[in-house]
């Protein structure tokens, strides 16, 4: 058994200019008419037809209107044919009669209201298959809703976006994954979090959905035991998770690598590493002044995140040191501290300026300590070039700052220079490296002016008693 | 009215009554779990001591690192082998 459903609109001229074929199709078939705007549209129609009044667009949503007038066929209730805009030979093959010769032979339609500008949020909220599972916190009509999230404790001390229905919706289209899909248990709580439980701190944290595979990756990453985010959370130190996003999707989405790549300004740099936070702080219960004890925290933990300039620089970017691909999109995570900056601008050859960055990383955590905190060392390209003029690889460079910073435990142990901090007498007589093996990773960010570079150094529990980088692919 | 979508784990906000207070430590398994952080274990050492002479039983547990919460075997050891516990954090 054969049926035909039209969905128009009066709005489109197309739509108008059919009326006489629904008419005929109204006369001669089995037949539903859907109108969008005026439930006595089409005109001219068979006395006694009914025209399903959709201005609410249940039934565009649900047939997945995108262009009116649309015309499906239906062959004993299955879609077998489905016709946008007017193309009259096509129409008169699907309905198997002909149509006024005045009509054009084609002429294209409309857009369908259910795909005007938020519509499609709106009415997958309103029809969808997506159901949210979160609890509804209601917000009284007097109440401002920026001071409502405040209110309710979920800010990090910035202003949130209010997490509306719609913009949940709005976000989770930026992922395939299912709203109520698992990504792990967040501490300090160790609470599930959904990707739903994601998708609501990335839309109050600003974040676009094109971000939203970004944060959930770096969740996720943040979920993996060896990065013990709980002792990061807790502990006394600075350090916080610093996001490092590799890959095409760094570009595609318009992450800053460049100029100020470690500070303010880009969307996708500073809302990604709070979306991170947020989670933390909302689904893993993690608070200053509750699990997080930090003593004096750093800027870092409302956001950190940025993008390794992978197309500037002649050396392998940290991804491919980790084993991935140039194609392939990661998100790293480190637990760091703030921004320690190195100025040499006479340094000509690698020679003198590795020994300026040795110098720089000696004082990391404290110029006592060694195999303590990890280091990120951001290389700008104004300092890789010096390493690219003379033919140094990231490897030499890395083996160049391990001999340079072996350091006599003489200087390190208990007392030495009159510091009291140091390490056991035992190490007395040996020679320690600052970094364990490992410890020391190199990256390459930054505007193109500036004989500056980088240290970002990390948590004093870095390595297997605390936290190691890990690296996620972005799915 | 408007609504938001809640951002937290929903985890119910649960008010619970601590036990009462012990009237004496005299006879009791009193556990001390250092967290092993430096210095945790000369500060367990002095309690130790000093709850020992008022007439507790002393029983030392650690966890393998400050930096992760303690192994679920170690909490239940604990929890089936004292009637008190002092978690010791030093710096």
């Amino acid at each position: 058994m054969r049926h035909y459903v039209l969905v128009v609109k009066e709005d489109c001229e197309t739509c108008r200019m059919i009326q006489p074929v629904a008419a005929a199709l109204a006369l001669s078939t089995e037949f539903r008419v859907f109108s969008q705007d005026n439930p006595n549209f089409p005109g001219d129609l068979p006395e006694g037809f009914t025209i399903e009044d959709d201005r609410e667009l249940a039934n565009s949503f649900e047939l997945k209107i995108e262009i009116v007038p649309t015309l499906i066929c239906y062959d004993d209730a299955q879609e077998s044919e489905r016709l946008e805009g007017w193309d009259r030979s096509a129409w008169e093959r699907v309905c198997a009669q002909k149509f006024s010769p005045s009509l054009p032979a084609f002429r294209p339609g409309c857009g369908s209201k259910s795909q005007d500008p938020g519509m499609a949020e709106k009415l997958a909220v309103k029809y969808g298959s997506q159901q949210l599972k979160a609890r509804r916190v209601n917000i009284a009509d007097g109440e401002d809703e920026v001071e409502a999230c405040y209110d309710r404790g979920w800010s990090d001390g910035l202003p949130l976006v209010p997490p509306t229905e719609i913009r949940v919706v709005r976000m989770l289209q930026g992922t395939l994954r299912a709203a109520d899909d698992l990504v792990g248990d967040v501490p300090p709580d160790y609470a599930p979090c959904s990707i739903e439980k994601i998708a609501i701190n990335a839309v109050m944290a600003g974040c676009k959905p094109e971000y939203l595979p970004v944060v959930i990756a770096a969740v996720e990453a943040a979920l993996m035991d060896e990065f013990c985010m709980h002792g990061l959370l807790a502990t006394t130190y600075f350090s916080g998770p610093m996001v490092l996003v590799n890959g095409p999707l760094s570009r595609a989405i318009g992450m800053n690598s460049r100029g100020n790549a470690l500070g303010q300004g880009n969307r996708a740099n500073a809302t990604i590493g709070r979306a991170l936070q947020l989670v933390i702080r909302n689904v893993g219960g993690g608070r200053p002044g509750g699990v997080d004890r930090s003593a004096l925290g750093n800027p870092g933990k409302y956001t950190f995140c940025f993008a390794e300039d992978e197309t500037g620089s002649c050396w392998e970017s940290y991804a491919e040191e980790r084993g991935f691909s140039r194609e392939v999109s990661t998100v790293s995570l480190f637990a760091a501290d703030g921004v320690q900056g190195i100025v040499d601008q006479k340094s000509r050859t690698p020679e003198s300026l590795s020994r300026s960055f040795a110098a720089g990383l000696r004082v990391v955590s404290h110029p006592k300590m060694a195999m303590a905190a990890d280091a990120f060392l951001v290389i700008s390209p104004e300092h890789e070039r010096v390493f690219r003029d003379a033919g140094w690889s990231k490897a030499r460079l890395k083996a160049e700052l391990h001999d340079l910073l072996q350091i006599p435990g003489s200087e390190l142990i208990v007392g030495a220079g009159g510091i009291s901090e140091g390490l056991p007498e035992k190490f007395k007589d040996q020679m320690l490296p600052k970094f364990r093996e490992g410890g020391l990773n190199i990256v390459r960010a930054g505007g193109s002016a500036g004989l500056f570079s980088a240290i970002i150094a990390g948590w004093g529990a870095s390595g297997k008693i605390g936290s190691v980088p890990v690296t996620r692919e972005i799915l | 009215m408007s609504s938001f979508l809640d951002p937290t784990a929903e985890l119910a906000p649960e008010s619970r009554i601590p036990l009462p207070r012990r009237e004496s430590l005299v006879g009791l398994n009193v556990g001390f779990l250092d967290i092993s952080k430096p210095r945790g274990n000369i500060f367990i050492a002095r309690l130790d001591e000093l709850l020992t002479q008022a007439g507790a039983i002393p029983r030392h547990y650690a966890k393998p690192t400050f930096t992760r919460i303690a192994p679920v075997a170690l909490k239940q050891q604990i929890a089936t082998e004292c009637d008190v516990v002092i978690e010791a954090l030093a710096d």
